[in-house]
């Protein structure tokens, strides 16, 4: 099929505008507690080779033995990718030689993977449009060790903690155009997985991490040569990389050259991409089947009981946080886009005025975590005391401004809403006695204003603001204005 | 099926086996005779056959997700000619 590219994700060069075209392989670790084929931890940072057994060591005669669960995972992240489950897929040893990789290979799946096509629906919110990206198929494979080569002058200090962790391998067809749909197709899919709870996405920890092909062409012309740009692990280098590999790529061509097929590094410190030459070679992995693996074979009725238990993915709870709730498309975009952020809503939410507690959630709650560094695992506000916050502006019981001075106090003090209110005298005046009295003082005292008013009748809003302000804001927005209007003789408007 | 010595060369590097010419030189008689014997499988017709991956009909065993194992690194680099704080030690290799 082909796409009509986007006039705004065309890249000018020296003779016309040039396309990029960009394919993802995603990596992303397996949560599980031990490792893919062996009973070692895969818990982070511990310390260096306590989490390694001696399979993972590649010690002679030691034999994989596959977790159930990280298969288990790998076919709930297909079924949440729309893609295909195969019941039949194979392991290979991909053969490359690396201090980091003890058996000299490492166990994947090449011809038949775990995981065949599916798709994936990407929206570019701040663009207001939306991409669907082929996922050409997911396999299962070990991790390799780390190596630290700071440590020392002439050697490398290689850590196997890491050695056999299970890695989803998530290949997407080459269906995007810009940095901004690479960058937005990893954040949905980050998404995916952790509403899925099969890989939590961390990229600082390398949890997450994504090779990028790059190629250009000018519109309609054949795909170009394609560079692969190696394991970068936060999405901005992701767009910094494709930006700054697309330009280089067009100097190249409109100079006359040729690119040639390579393996990049992306250094975040330059911004740029550079060649990695030590890997020419080892592209060479020369396949075969393991043959201490028997083909791992699925029965559709286990991958049916995975399907049937899988939680509520975001497309379809944004649906219906729009149909439900009433709520704004992006709006309930922003409340889906992390699982946590939309049960948190939907706490609030419950039995309460849905589009209220929408714009509360998203605008000062998250404002607030924003402020303070902070994850809503560890907000100082719970739901629940948000939800009774809200309650006291439904009924009426504090103005929405006297709201979110109430809400300041919560941050600091993590207090109850009812009890700040009650505690420190924040309750709505809604007692008509008190605020006329406040009014035929203002009125007394500002008779120009009043003179005024005779031909300008909208100039009742400064009166509004001076009872709202010697009120300390607690009277009642509509009680005041009424009792304006009717002591001013000025109709409704 | 005729191997040539680049090929050699190549297939021992690929194995990080050090070949002197001499070597590579009988290599090339040796590697294209062990083809030469295994094209003769070819011969036979395999169109609607399965690839053999077992002898007996079983499945591939599976583990239970719980740690078992782990926590013996002095163990695990007790073989290493060089070690520091239970890190492997080997040349330097940077990119």
């Amino acid at each position: 099929m082909m796409i009509e590219p986007r006039q705004e994700n065309l890249v000018d060069g020296a003779t016309g505008p040039w396309e990029i075209i960009l394919g993802l392989e995603v990596h992303a670790q397996v949560t599980s507690q031990s490792k893919l084929f062996s009973g070692a931890s895969t818990e982070f940072g511990g310390e260096p080779n306590a989490h390694v057994s001696l399979v993972d060591a590649a010690m002679p005669g030691m034999l994989p033995v596959i977790n159930a669960e990280c298969v288990a995972q790998a076919v709930r992240t297909g079924l949440g990718l729309n893609a295909e489950i195969n019941l039949y897929s194979v392991f290979d040893r991909k053969n490359y030689f690396y201090p980091d990789l003890p058996q000299g290979y490492q166990i994947s799946q090449y011809k038949y993977p775990i995981v065949g096509e599916g798709v994936v629906t990407v929206d570019l919110m701040k663009e207001g449009y939306s991409i669907e990206v082929g996922i050409e198929r997911l396999h299962l494979e070990q991790d390799a060790g780390k190596s630290l080569h700071d440590q020392h002058p002439d050697y490398s200090f290689v850590d196997l903690n890491r050695s056999g962790v299970a890695l989803m391998e998530i290949v997407s067809r080459p269906d995007m155009r810009s940095a901004e749909e690479a960058k937005a197709y990893v954040t949905k899919l980050r998404t995916i997985l952790r509403y899925l709870g099969t890989c939590d996405g961390n990229m600082e920890q390398g949890s997450l991490r994504a090779d990028v092909n790059v190629s250009v062409r000018k519109p309609g012309a054949p795909l170009g040569t394609r560079c692969e740009i190696k394991n970068v692990n936060s999405i901005r280098f992701i767009g910094q990389a494709i930006d700054y590999e697309a330009r280089r790529q067009i100097g190249i061509l409109e100079d006359g050259g040729k690119i040639d097929q390579e393996t990049r590094l992306f250094d975040p410190k330059s911004g740029q991409t550079r060649s990695m030459r030590s890997k020419e070679e080892a592209h060479d992995y020369r396949y075969f089947p393991d043959p201490d693996l028997l083909p791992l074979e699925l029965a559709q009725k286990d991958v049916d009981a995975l399907a049937k238990a899988l939680p509520e993915l975001p497309d379809v709870k944004k649906t219906r946080f729009v149909e439900a709730f009433g709520l704004s498309v992006y709006d309930a975009g922003v409340l889906v886009s992390d699982r946590a952020s939309a049960d948190f809503y939907e706490k609030v939410a419950k039995g309460r005025d849905a589009k209220l507690a929408a714009n509360w959630v998203t605008g000062e709650f998250f404002g607030a975590l924003n402020r303070l560094g902070k994850d809503i695992e560890d907000s100082p506000v719970s739901a629940d005391a948000l939800g009774e916050l809200i309650d006291l502006i439904s009924k009426d019981v504090i103005s929405g401004r006297i709201a979110k001075d109430v809400f300041e106090i919560m941050l600091e003090t993590g207090e109850a809403p009812g009890k700040i209110v009650e505690e420190r005298g924040l309750k709505q005046v809604t007692d008509t006695g008190a605020i006329e009295a406040v009014v035929d003082e203002i009125i007394a005292a500002n008779p120009k204003q009043v003179e005024q008013l005779k031909t300008k009748p909208k100039t009742i809003g400064w009166f509004v603001g001076q009872v709202m302000k010697s009120t300390g804001g607690k009277a009642n927005p509509a009680a005041v204005n009424e009792i304006l209007r009717k002591k001013l003789e000025i109709g409704e408007e | 099926m005729k191997v040539d010595e680049a090929t050699v060369r190549h297939v021992a590097r690929l194995a990080r086996i050090k070949v002197t010419p001499e070597q590579a030189k009988a290599l090339e008689g040796e590697l294209s005779a062990i083809l030469d014997w295994v094209e003769q499988l070819g011969e036979v017709d395999t169109a609607n056959v399965e690839p053999m991956t077992r002898v007996e009909e079983m499945a591939l065993p599976k583990r239970e997700d719980k740690v078992t194992e782990g926590s013996i690194a002095g163990q695990i680099v007790k073989n290493a000619p060089l070690t520091e704080d239970n890190f492997f030690l080997v040349p330097k290799v940077v990119e």
